[in-house]
């Protein structure tokens, strides 16, 4: 029994190093959310709630502190005034001055937008990091997650397939 | 040339680290001495010929040698001298390489400051200091050789991101490296302590001076790199939780617990086979940082470029470090035995209990940062992972370890009197309460409990040294001999318990009661901040020597008469195309003042955030105390590794 005890070091090391193992295969930027095939998650913050989302859409979850949300900002612009696309905005952890000086900025490509101060709404969501976009179908259902910075690679190879265009 | 000659410097290093890494284990088993000796040379030469390598890459980045990959791909030809020259780790492949710088010249220091070592022991250390060695020098040179050209060369370098160009973040990774690698040594010394399946006091004595330097530089590192994120980031903020800061956490706590058992395992020889497991765990935990952020596991702000095959690789190094060390662990730790027995009110168990609080902290952080691969693997549940995670899970688990701590240098060893303990600490409780009740007094209950625990232990380890001195007790000149003939150990241990305190004060006085305002400015406008008058005179245009800048003028008045003035930077590097924020601080050690400017805006004017930060430099500063607190042990006479070899020798020269 007392020799068991000493081996117990070794046995999670093991587990951890199995799934270390895991993890490695996959692009860290592609990290599969639970939440996809399901409908959005149910989560209510000042100015946005589920109640609020009409898809098709997508909802971008970023922050003014985020300089790869910066980044992403002028395609989000294009996809809401060329091509049509509906989008909500979650401010992530943002205190919302700091959130409408940055869209004062840069301009608002949102329908609306949720104030999430304290990063509730970001755990409904499962956000792993800013920023990420969903894609929701019709019906309102998740059915991709993408994370990190869009491109216009990945908004023509996989956003706009996903919205049904 | 250079870069060739530093490239057949590591693979002839790569050959001698293979050398040392068999033959003294071959000849401590067989009682061969030449090829035990062996093994010191060796160590010596491996550090010559890294050395050699570091050298030639860090002049390859002086001179703008662009012919070399990792230059061109990090470096600039207007990039200012100091940070051609830290750019030569600020990358993933020279990072490596001052990585190995260190490695080796632990090494070579077990090597020359280790004579006093059983030759066979030292032999063995030195052969697992190898192994390591071998195993980071083949991933350099197999995945990440720092020395490849590229033709033609291009003809400047893609110059290296300008957060990382400051000088806090110049200096952050060597200390850190410092740290992480120095813990190799405690690591080498369990497993040649396990492979002879005999710990004793002795051991204890060595692992310690070298777990305390490690610590101090990964204190002073995990420092400079939180200072850094204060004043560069611009948001204010000076932790995270982001998964490399973890992962230079996670070492930290488990070496701050193996500080504390090797005392008990030292003095008491307690607590054995455990602090065996936690130096395995400590250095482990290094790896694992290593692999987390070489790897491409997690995403996160500061991951090095990232790629599958040196995640592999890593793994695989630290499957065979850790799990070879475990699995020796398992086979040889019950004939190490745990220890002496002792009372759980006494030195011992306030020790055991640090430990048990540290090394489930640890687990928690460790939790944290690798939720996102156990979702992965479990496609479980979801919880947000990020400070709401750590601030419900670590703060108070922390908790009584801190109470704890004014309370357990106060024991005595194997049986303690806790009343008297706590009777003799009623400054430190009077403080505490004064602390807790002006806190109160603000209306802030978080506050409360923080400073008084900050109280509690300072007032406590100088009640502790009060003690010790029979301060008030005993006639002036006792106290002063008493004073001169304190070990260096205890004066260290007061310190560092000192620098707790004074960063959680800092942490809860500038969580508690910050204050923050963002507003757009216009020339002439002011506002009120923490008492304070700010003005905004308006923003200059200058040019630095590889960006140009918005230079605001901001300023501070105190009743209209004016104080200081800030100058917050927003600066464009064009050669990466990026902004970067450079914080105006004005600090008086008790509070910062923070300015940071963003964009302008025509009609609004220009974004101005200010901040009050009270005691925030507290948390720099008590980290500081805690490194000079480990230094001071280290130089304490019983610690210094070539004193007892020298009163071995004199004897017989006399």
């Amino acid at each position: 029994m007392r020799r068991l005890l000493f081996l117990l070091p070794l046995a999670i090391f093991a587990a951890l190093a199995v799934w270390l193992y895991a993890g490695l295969g996959g692009d860290p930027a592609r990290i599969p959310s639970p939440l996809v095939g399901r409908p959005a998650p149910a989560f209510a913050v000042n100015g946005l709630a589920t109640g609020d989302l009409e898809g098709p859409a997508l909802v971008n979850i970023f922050a003014s502190w985020c300089v790869p949300c910066r980044a992403e900002h002028p395609l989000l612009a294009h996809l809401a005034e060329e091509e049509g696309v509906v989008i909500y905005g979650i401010a992530y952890k943002d205190k919302p001055g700091n959130t409408n000086a940055f869209l004062a900025e840069l301009g608002n490509p949102f329908r609306k937008v949720g104030y999430d101060e304290d990063g509730r709404a970001g755990v409904e969501w499962g956000v792993t990091g800013v920023p990420e976009t969903f894609v929701l179908d019709a019906e309102g259902v998740v059915v991709l997650k993408h994370t990190g910075p869009l491109t216009p690679d990945a908004v023509r190879r996989d956003l706009l397939p996903a919205l049904g265009r | 040339m250079t870069a060739e000659l530093g490239h057949f410097a590591l693979a002839l290093a790569l050959g001698l680290a293979l050398l040392q890494a068999t033959l003294p284990l071959y000849g401590a088993a067989r009682a061969r001495p030449a090829l035990m000796e062996l093994a010191r040379h060796t160590a010596i030469g491996q550090f010559i010929l890294v050395a050699i390598a570091f050298g030639a890459l860090a002049r390859a980045y002086v001179m703008s040698d662009f012919s070399v990959a990792a230059v061109a791909q990090n470096s600039h030809s207007l990039k200012p001298l100091l940070y051609r020259m830290t750019g030569v780790w600020g990358n993933h492949e020279g990072s490596l390489l001052l990585w190995l710088l260190i490695l080796t010249l632990f090494g070579a220091m077990v090597a020359m400051f280790g004579g006093s070592l059983r030759k066979a022991f030292q032999a063995r250390v030195l052969a697992v200091q190898a192994m390591i060695g071998t195993g980071f020098l083949a991933f350099t040179l197999l995945t990440s050789n720092p020395f490849a050209r590229v033709w033609p060369p291009p003809l400047d370098g893609a110059g290296l991101n300008p957060l990382l160009q400051d000088p806090g973040l110049a200096f952050h990774p060597p200390l850190l490296y410092f740290g992480y690698v120095g813990l190799s040594v405690a690591f080498s010394f369990a497993v040649a302590a396990l492979i002879e399946g005999r710990v004793d006091r002795a051991w204890a004595r060595w692992v310690r001076p070298w777990t305390l330097a490690a610590w101090a530089g990964l204190t002073a590192g995990i420092a400079l790199g939180s200072w850094w994120a204060y004043y560069e980031l611009g948001w204010g903020g000076f932790w995270f939780w982001d998964p490399v800061e973890n992962a230079s956490f996670m070492p930290w706590l488990a070496a701050t617990a193996l500080l504390h058992s090797a005392i008990a395992a030292e003095r008491r020889e307690a607590l054995r086979s455990w602090t065996v497991l936690l130096a395995i765990v400590a250095f482990s935990l290094s790896l694992l940082g290593a692999f987390l952020v070489r790897s491409g596991v997690l995403t996160s702000v500061h991951a090095f470029a990232t790629d599958p095959e040196r995640g592999v690789f890593i793994l695989l190094l630290l499957g065979i470090a850790t799990g070879g060390a475990l699995a020796l662990y398992a086979w040889r730790a019950p004939a190490v035995g745990t220890g002496v027995p002792f009372r759980p009110v006494s030195r011992e168990g306030a020790l055991l209990l640090n430990n048990l609080v540290l090394v489930t902290a640890c687990a928690t952080v460790l939790l944290g940062t690798l939720y996102p691969l156990f979702l992965d693997a479990l496609d479980a549940g979801k919880v947000s992972v990020g400070p709401p995670y750590f601030a419900a899970t670590f703060v108070p688990l922390v908790a009584p370890a801190l109470v704890a701590m004014a309370v357990g240098p106060m024991l005595a060893w194997k049986r303690g009197d806790l009343a008297g303990a706590l009777g003799r600490l009623w400054l430190a409780a009077l403080g505490a309460a004064l602390a807790a009740g002006a806190a109160l007094a603000y209306g802030e209950t978080l506050a409360a409990l923080g400073l008084a625990a900050a109280a509690w232990i300072g007032l406590g380890a100088l009640v502790e040294w009060g003690e010790r001195l029979r301060l008030g007790r005993a006639p002036v000149e006792e106290v002063r001999r008493r004073a001169r003939s304190m070990p260096r150990g205890a004066w260290g241990a007061g310190l560092a318990h000192l620098g707790v305190a004074v960063v959680v004060a800092g942490i809860t006085a500038s969580q508690c009661f910050q204050s923050e305002l963002i507003l757009a400015m216009k020339p002439g406008d002011s506002a009120r901040i923490a008492g304070y008058e700010i003005r905004f005179d308006g923003v200059s245009r200058i040019q630095g020597p590889n960006y140009r800048a918005d230079r605001a003028t901001l300023s501070v008045l105190d009743d209209g008469a004016p104080l200081a003035v800030l100058g917050p930077e927003r600066r464009f590097y064009p050669v990466e195309r990026q902004h970067t924020t450079e914080a105006a601080i004005r600090t008086t050690f008790l509070a910062d003042l923070y300015a940071v400017i963003g964009e302008d805006d025509a009609q609004a004017g220009r974004t101005v955030r200010l901040y009050h930060n009270p005691l925030v430099p507290w948390i720099w500063i008590g980290a500081i105390v805690m490194a000079l607190g480990a230094l001071l042990s280290l130089s304490d006479r019983r610690l210094r590794l070539a004193v007892p070899a020298r009163r071995r020798r004199q004897p017989a020269t006399a």
